[in-house]
């Protein structure tokens, strides 16, 4: 992951040239409570724009309304007030179908009631591009070992789903988004049961597709530094409230993280200007910066 | 990457529709009059030339009135049976379900013993009111199983399992109103049984309606695969999820509705011929639609051919040759994917 100050630069001067592809304009949301009481959950009003080629971070920690944010911008949800719009459509007044081929979606995956293999996952990416009842044609074919290749995974495309690990699996359910060939791509908390090698191979190949397939990215987390690393702008929520949009440099200070992770942190600036973000242990020895168990 | 291809969905259902074309010969043989081939191919050929009066009329009456027409009655409830359990499989999210899951079977039952206590004497009534039984419940379950406008798999299962035993009670409780004759025809609804032949004037009807069904679930194939993997996954992919599950719950409750009407509740095949069929030709609904709907028909005409001749001149109800046979193939497939 070398992010030099330079690329830096030229991200700035090309994400500014690039027109707005994601628009989030003044959209909330509230899920209803019991009766006539108050709502169980808000969203307020937030606000940001993605281009193409842009990697955001929505970044909380639980129960700070990411979720609500990632089915508001997918479509599943629609805004009580404001608006989501891709390319200027409102995204929950498209069809599925034309969603889908728009939007990707890469979620915890569930549990497979009978046994695929791998190349059978990917071809359902290209469900959204066909009729309902056809057989996939030479080119859906084509299009689903292009998505495996790209990620890396062509050497499992006749492995079973059940038998290949979890950093593995993740590679494939990414495969299966980019068959979809849509322009933007939705990531909920795609590192969560990863190893911290798998995780950054994953980011770092999100940054890439960004780059190559001109996508927008928007990755769901509470990985502060992953989001740190490799995201171009940051959506910081807490309680349902919209804090700061910007890149990580700009919205990550001490004193803002510590309140929405309600945890002691430090904030580091690095030569590549991206923050890096240090638990600062409770314990007093840990303070010391002595290693308590070398007495 | 061999994806399904159209070419390899007609092949095999060729080979499979062979497997029946042998397995209905077998049954037009075997019975407690026992026909020898040769005569059979005769007769067949004959009536195919447009000769059935050359045949004799021990034949004619054996083979073509009484063999054929239950042979067809258990071709139609076997693939109508199958695709309903495969249905409601995908639908509920569980390789246990089958067409009888949601109670469908109960209130049939109930609404044929309350036709026998309350109407005997109309004519063509029982059928009728078993169709509306099961019409009933089956409405009634899908209420049960909302939750917050959608259908939703568990609280589905949940609703139709209490429904079912619910109006189990209540059908001991009518029983013990009955008498001895419609004691006997109680147990028809219950089992399962092919020998009441269909009536002519349901006779289209059921045909409509099986194949309107059949159809209308495998326009949905594609759909169900993706939501097999998931409901969400399945939305974001770009199914039209509440719409899938509706068409599928009516459809796969019209089929189960109508076998039951004609035949009773005969268990197991619903929930066996997809597994059997999944093990042989793999998951996609695409293909597994119409390899359950012919295997099933191959199940219960084999099922019915036992039947008749296991105790010749006795016969058994096909629900207990099915579920004598069927139960110890269910452990055999669980203990298979367990290992």
């Amino acid at each position: 992951m070398s992010v030099t100050s330079e690329t830096l630069t030229n991200e700035g001067a090309r994400r500014s040239a690039g027109t707005i592809r994601l628009n989030v304009e003044q959209a909330s949301y509230a899920y209803a409570g019991e009766g006539e009481g108050a709502p169980l959950f808000t969203l307020e009003a937030a606000s940001f724009q993605a281009r193409q080629r842009e990697v955001v971070a929505i970044l909380g920690p639980n129960a700070s309304g990411k979720s609500t944010m990632l089915r508001l911008i997918s479509g599943t949800l629609a805004p009580l007030s404001g608006r989501v719009q891709l390319e200027g459509f409102e995204t929950s007044g498209l069809d599925p179908r034309t969603r889908a081929q728009r939007i990707a979606v890469v979620q915890q995956e569930s549990p497979l009631l009978f046994p695929a293999r791998a190349w059978e996952y990917v071809l359902q990416g290209r469900y959204p591009h066909g009729r309902t009842l056809r057989f996939e044609t030479a080119e859906d074919c084509a299009v689903a070992e292009n998505a495996l290749a790209q990620v890396g995974a062509s050497h499992l495309r006749d492995r079973w789903m059940d038998k290949i690990s979890g950093g593995e699996k993740q590679r494939v359910i990414l495969a299966r988004a980019l068959a979809q060939q849509p322009i933007l791509l939705l990531l909920d908390e795609p590192t969560l049961h990863l190893d911290i090698g798998a995780q950054v191979d994953l980011l770092q190949q999100l940054r890439r597709l960004a780059e190559e397939n001109r996508y927008t990215v928007i990755v769901v987390t509470h990985e502060l530094n992953l989001a740190a690393e490799f995201a171009d702008q940051v959506v910081l929520l807490h309680r349902g409230k919209c804090l700061r949009v910007g890149p990580p440099a700009a919205v990550y200070s001490k004193e803002l993280l510590e309140h929405v992770f309600e945890a002691p942190l430090e904030v580091e600036a690095t030569p590549s200007g991206r923050p890096r973000v240090i638990i600062r242990g409770k314990r007093p020895e840990d303070a010391g910066g002595n290693d308590p168990r070398q007495p | 990457m061999r994806p399904l291809t159209f070419r390899r969905v007609f092949w095999i259902c060729c080979a499979l529709l062979g497997v029946l074309f042998v397995v209905v010969v077998l049954a037009l043989k075997l019975g407690a009059v026992p026909i020898s081939v040769t005569d059979l191919v005769l007769s067949l050929g004959r009536l195919a030339i447009g000769r059935s009066d050359q045949l004799p009329s021990e034949y004619r009456l054996i083979v073509f009135d009484l063999r054929l027409p239950r042979i067809l009655l258990g071709i139609l409830v076997g693939a109508g049976l199958s695709v309903a359990g495969a249905s409601f499989q995908a639908l509920l999210r569980n390789p246990l379900a089958d067409p009888y899951v949601l109670g469908v079977s109960s209130g049939a039952a109930l609404g044929a013993i309350l036709s026998l206590i309350f109407a005997p004497n109309i004519p063509l009534i029982t059928p009728v009111a078993a169709f509306l039984g099961a019409g009933l419940t089956i409405a009634a379950v899908y209420f049960l199983g909302r939750r917050e406008g959608q259908l939703d798999s568990s609280t589905l299962l949940l609703g139709g399992i209490i429904t079912a035993s619910f109006l189990s009670a209540v059908i001991m409780f009518l029983m013990t109103t009955l008498s001895g004759r419609d004691l006997r025809g109680m147990a028809f609804w219950l089992m399962g049984d092919l020998s009441t032949p269909l009536p002519q004037s349901l006779r289209w009807v059921f045909l409509i309606g099986l194949f309107a069904a059949i159809g209308a679930i495998y326009s949905t194939a594609g759909d169900l695969n993706l939501i097999l993997t998931g409901e969400r996954e399945a939305m974001h992919l770009g199914v039209d999820v509440t719409r899938v599950k509706l068409v599928v719950y009516i459809a796969a409750s019209v089929l189960t509705g109508l076998a039951v009407a004609m035949s009773g509740a005969i268990g197991y095949v619903g929930l066996l011929v997809p597994h059997v069929m999944r093990l042989l030709f793999g998951s996609d609904y695409r293909l597994l639609i119409p390899t359950s709907a012919i295997g099933g028909a191959i199940a219960i005409v084999l099922a019915d051919m036992l039947a008749r001749t296991i105790v010749a001149p006795t016969e058994l109800p096909v629900g207990a040759m099915t579920a004598m046979a069927g139960a110890p193939v269910f452990i055999y497939l669980l203990r298979r994917t367990l290992r």
